[in-house]
């Protein structure tokens, strides 16, 4: 208990193994923000954790990659004028890949804290319930975003390489992690959500994977069928119940991408290119008051 | 270290806490009270999260409405359930906890090494929490409440799920967290005598409101008796009553529970009053070993009847 202080009296133990208090500084919530930010953003990706649990992650990431390295060697080798795939492209042809990432990985972010009752002993610490909610969406966000922004970084490379036009290729790339930023934040969002329904693991994944698969797939075919009886506007509108459709009507009116939607069209008008806007951000907002009110009732169990 | 004042805590349907007033000072606390009484809630409410209906309450000099993250900075908790992630070690996971108290990540891992040790936590530190026995979990916990080095602890019911074994070893560290660390504590427990051995002073709260805060050995003296267990033999075929009217002759309080005799300790030479008895009479004693009553029977004398919380170990 008593701190020693100067030289040690003759014949003192080397080994005094009583307690020390702790006299260093005590940082603040800044701080403990950072700090479990940069926490739940390795964990997203294993580091930290047992080696079982970096393997999905790294290959996920692998298979992100990948293409953006084959798409690399043909721009370069066949010379291409213009990189195969547009970077605002990029993340909605590998959306499935960005789908798995976030099913396996949001219910780790914020389950595991759920289910094994680990959340009121950050409640008992100076950090405010925001600055848990933040620190995790934060996290979640940043690890999509690296997940689908170094493939971009990726592809820009292998174009400047390939010594396609500097300031078109600068543009685009720019474009594109505008775009999967809004990605990030509004997939992380969704998933956060859905993970923090349940303790249960198994439970977050599938709901993950539900909302993503299934959302998708309604939009799509509702849009193949209205675009099979050539009504155009309906196709540009249905975008707005999905996900993926989401974030590519807003790049198709907003930074001029090529749309995915089926037929090609995307938000018909400026009304529509703007209801897209707005409903991508009032669900990255919406998400997080509803993250912050599932923590509400936690306290301390 | 903790003030009350008139605190109340009302639910939609139920009143927690009714105007609790109390002052708790440095040193260990025994907080009794039966499930429901309103332990936990008192504890979120010193911890600034949850806020009081009416009345005031300060920890530290700190008000819990205005100053709860400074508090949460100076006082650790460990709480009643498992909070323990299975896949991470003890180590890696007291590390976490104590930077999200603020502590840099060097002083962090010093902190770890140094707050297992004392709790008596040694090679099993590495591995996962998962293959722990119950007293290293609960050592765990103990270890994240005193990581960054509070001023205070509140620990609830530290001696859950514990066989009397590892009882025994917790309510130790926890004697030690204040004779040899120097930081108080508040220890929850829904049995007295648990408390009794450990706590300076002790506070018996039930259904939202303070039935009595005196210093532990007020309570020991008011509650302490023998039980005593003799075996018939032929000369007394009921030897229970036989030694209950010797005692009573004797000057003794006492009065049969069953099979037990009930001796209220009037002093040291109880014991030796019970012995010259039992052996005048030529019984066999059986057992002979102080108890310690159940809280309940403190605030509802016409409880008494019931048959009291035996304690090893003691007498």
């Amino acid at each position: 208990m008593t701190v020693p202080t100067g030289e040690p009296p003759a014949g003192a133990s080397l080994y005094d193994i009583g307690y020390r208090h702790y006299d260093g500084e005590r940082l603040g919530r800044s701080y403990i923000r950072r700090a479990l930010f940069s926490q739940s953003l390795r964990g997203a990706y294993g580091l930290g954790r047992s080696g079982k649990s970096k393997v999905l992650p790294m290959i996920l990431f692998a298979a992100m990659c990948l293409p953006a390295l084959i798409l690399d060697a043909v721009t370069v080798y066949a010379h291409l004028h213009k990189p195969p795939v547009d970077y605002t492209r990029y993340a909605i042809y590998l959306q499935a890949v960005i789908g798995l990432f976030l099913a396996a990985q949001a219910p780790q972010a914020v389950s595991r804290d759920l289910r094994f009752k680990t959340v009121p002993l950050y409640f008992s610490r100076p950090l405010e319930r925001i600055d848990y909610v933040a620190a995790k969406f934060a996290a979640m966000a940043s690890a999509l975003f690296l997940l689908t922004g170094i493939p971009l970084v990726v592809l820009y490379a292998g174009a400047l390489l390939a010594k396609l036009d500097f300031w078109t290729q600068t543009a685009g790339f720019g474009k594109g992690l505008l775009s999967v930023a809004l990605l990030s934040l509004l997939f992380g969002g969704i998933g956060l959500v859905l993970a923090a329904l349940t303790p249960r693991r198994g439970f977050g994944v599938a709901a993950v994977i539900a909302v993503l698969v299934i959302s998708y797939g309604a939009v799509s075919t509702l849009q193949g069928i209205a675009y099979s009886r050539g009504n155009d506007t309906v196709t540009g509108w249905l975008g707005l119940f999905s996900p993926v459709t989401l974030i590519d009507g807003v790049q198709t009116w907003w930074l001029g991408a090529s749309s995915s939607f089926v037929g090609g069209y995307g938000p018909p008008n400026a009304v529509a290119g703007t209801v897209y806007l707005l409903v991508v951000l009032g669900l990255i907002a919406g998400t997080f008051a509803l993250l912050m009110r599932r923590y509400r009732k936690v306290g301390l169990g | 270290m903790i003030q009350t004042e008139g605190l109340t805590k009302r639910y939609p349907r139920v009143t927690a806490l009714n105007g609790l007033s109390m002052d708790i000072g440095p040193g260990v606390t025994g907080l009794v009270g039966a499930n429901g009484a309103g332990k936990s809630t008192l504890i979120k409410i010193l911890l600034g999260l949850s806020p009081a209906t009416e009345g005031r309450a300060s920890v530290l000099g700190l008000d819990v409405t205005t100053e709860g993250a400074a508090i949460r900075a100076l006082v650790g908790y460990m709480p009643e359930h498992d909070c323990l992630p299975p896949d991470v070690s003890a180590t890696e996971f007291v590390v976490h906890m104590a930077r999200m108290s603020g502590l840099a990540p060097t002083a962090a891992r010093e902190r770890t090494a140094d707050t297992l040790r004392h709790v008596g936590l040694y090679e099993e530190r590495y591995r996962p929490m998962g293959g722990y026995s119950t007293g290293m979990k609960q050592r765990v916990k103990l270890a994240q409440a005193l990581v960054h080095d509070p001023k205070l602890v509140l620990l609830d019911e530290p001696t859950n799920g514990l066989d009397p074994k590892g009882r025994d070893e917790m309510l130790g560290l926890v004697r030690r967290i204040h004779a040899d660390f120097g930081i108080s504590v508040l220890v929850t427990s829904h049995l007295l005598g648990e408390l009794e051995r450990t706590s300076d002073h002790i506070v018996v709260i039930d259904g939202g409101t303070l039935l009595r805060s005196s210093a532990t050995q007020d309570f020991t003296q008011a509650t302490a008796s023998l039980a005593v267990e003799v075996a018939d033999s032929d000369e007394h075929p009921d030897g229970t009553s036989a030694l209950l009217d010797a005692l009573t002759a004797a000057g003794l309080t006492a009065k049969a529970d069953g099979h037990l005799l009930l001796v209220d300790i009037a002093g040291e030479d109880t014991y030796d009053a019970v012995r010259d008895a039992v052996a005048g009479l030529g019984l066999g004693l059986i057992r002979m070993e102080r108890r310690r009553h159940r809280i309940a029977e403190i605030f509802a004398p016409s409880a008494r009847e019931s048959a009291p919380e035996p304690t090893a170990g003691a007498a």
